[in-house]
């Protein structure tokens, strides 16, 4: 019983590690080979998504449910900002309290897919999913 | 063991995908650009702009030039060495990109040091004085004028002759080009109205060799 529902955890960690490693490729491909220029809020969440690249295979070999304590604060933290960032897009957040006045403006939507998918909503829907695939292989590893 | 197959497997889709989409947007990109130098060759190709180099020479780079850019100015003497070793087949036509902060004020200084018919060697003294009057990559228009004495300009004509409204006017048909070939950094070359592949001398080098040797 016990290996099984390691396997289940291990499974759901490295769901985690799957959506952070396609968040950062996609960060990184926007940034690096689109060149559109990341804003300040977009490089807050950068500053919470690239470590869990790193940090969750370190938890997966071998595998140590500590890990979740580890990468889920910064988890919390970037889906703080992803959705502060989403709010300004939407503009339910006024203008007077925009944090980034120099360089480029969080509130400029540059990608708008299918009339609604900017890139601030990819990242509050990858960082909810990691967390969420956190607190499940928590409640997992922890049984 | 299953599991670390599983991993490296999907490191590894995951960076082949990652390489495989910048290949794609690259030479998509490319061709884009290609194809908009093609349409509008009046675009690439001003009236206004300053040229070196023969006038029918078959090849003709394009480059579109911040004079406070680094890069630009590692490249300077690159381009022209090009031009010195084929010596009337080649000509050079500078676009102005004036991306860093101030720099289009230096653009105006040049613009007037060419009404005196000395705009190379302006271009040539603040290319080489850079670093002194373009500190943290943003232009001081105050800074440049020393660099520019004993060059035989006259300075105060220059400052009167500066804020002319036709020099601001080459200035924006400039940057507005540049939007319109998506030109976003510099230096930006087009040889004979094709855009670099990808970034670099050596590049730059092949696509001249080609446009020289498809021009003999």
């Amino acid at each position: 019983m016990k290996a099984h529902s390691e396997t289940t955890a291990w499974t759901l960690l490295f769901g985690a590690w799957l959506i952070a490693s396609v968040s950062t490729l996609g960060a990184l491909f926007f940034g690096e080979v689109m060149q559109l220029p990341p804003c300040v809020l977009c490089w807050y969440q950068r500053i919470c998504m690239f470590p869990l690249v790193l940090i969750l295979p370190v938890g997966l070999f071998p595998l140590d449910g500590k890990v979740i304590r580890y990468a889920l604060p910064l988890a919390a933290i970037g889906w703080l900002f992803a959705v502060f960032h989403l709010l300004l897009i939407a503009g339910v957040i006024p203008e007077s309290i925009k944090p980034c006045t120099q360089g480029v403006p969080c509130s400029e939507k540059v990608i708008e897919w299918f009339g609604f998918v900017t890139i601030p909503l990819l990242s509050v829907v990858a960082f909810s999913t990691i967390i969420a695939l956190l607190i499940l292989a928590h409640l997992r590893s922890s049984k | 063991m299953k599991q670390k197959t599983l991993f490296i497997a999907a490191a590894t889709v995951l960076l082949l995908g990652f390489v495989g989409a910048t290949l794609v947007y690259k030479s998509e990109k490319v061709d884009q650009t290609a194809q908009k130098a093609d349409r509008n060759g009046n675009v690439l190709v001003r009236m206004h702009s300053p040229t070196l180099g023969n006038a029918d020479a078959p090849v003709v780079i394009v480059e579109f030039l911040d004079p406070a850019c680094e890069t630009c100015r590692v490249f300077y003497p690159l381009v022209k060495k090009m031009l010195a070793e084929n010596p009337d087949r080649i000509r050079l036509v500078l676009r102005y990109a004036p991306f860093h902060n101030g720099s289009d004020k230096v653009v105006a200084v040049l613009e007037a040091a060419r009404k005196q018919g000395k705009f190379w060697p302006a271009l040539e003294a603040l290319l080489a004085a850079q670093a002194d009057w373009a500190p943290n990559h943003t232009a001081q228009v105050a800074l440049v004028w020393k660099h520019l004495e004993g060059l035989g300009l006259n300075l105060e004509q220059m400052r009167a002759d500066m804020t002319a409204p036709e020099i601001a006017n080459v200035i924006a048909q400039d940057l507005a080009d540049a939007r319109t070939l998506n030109v976003t950094k510099t230096p930006e070359f087009f040889v004979n109205r094709i855009p670099l592949p990808s970034f670099g001398y050596e590049p730059l080098k092949k696509l001249v060799d080609n446009a020289l040797k498809a021009a003999r």
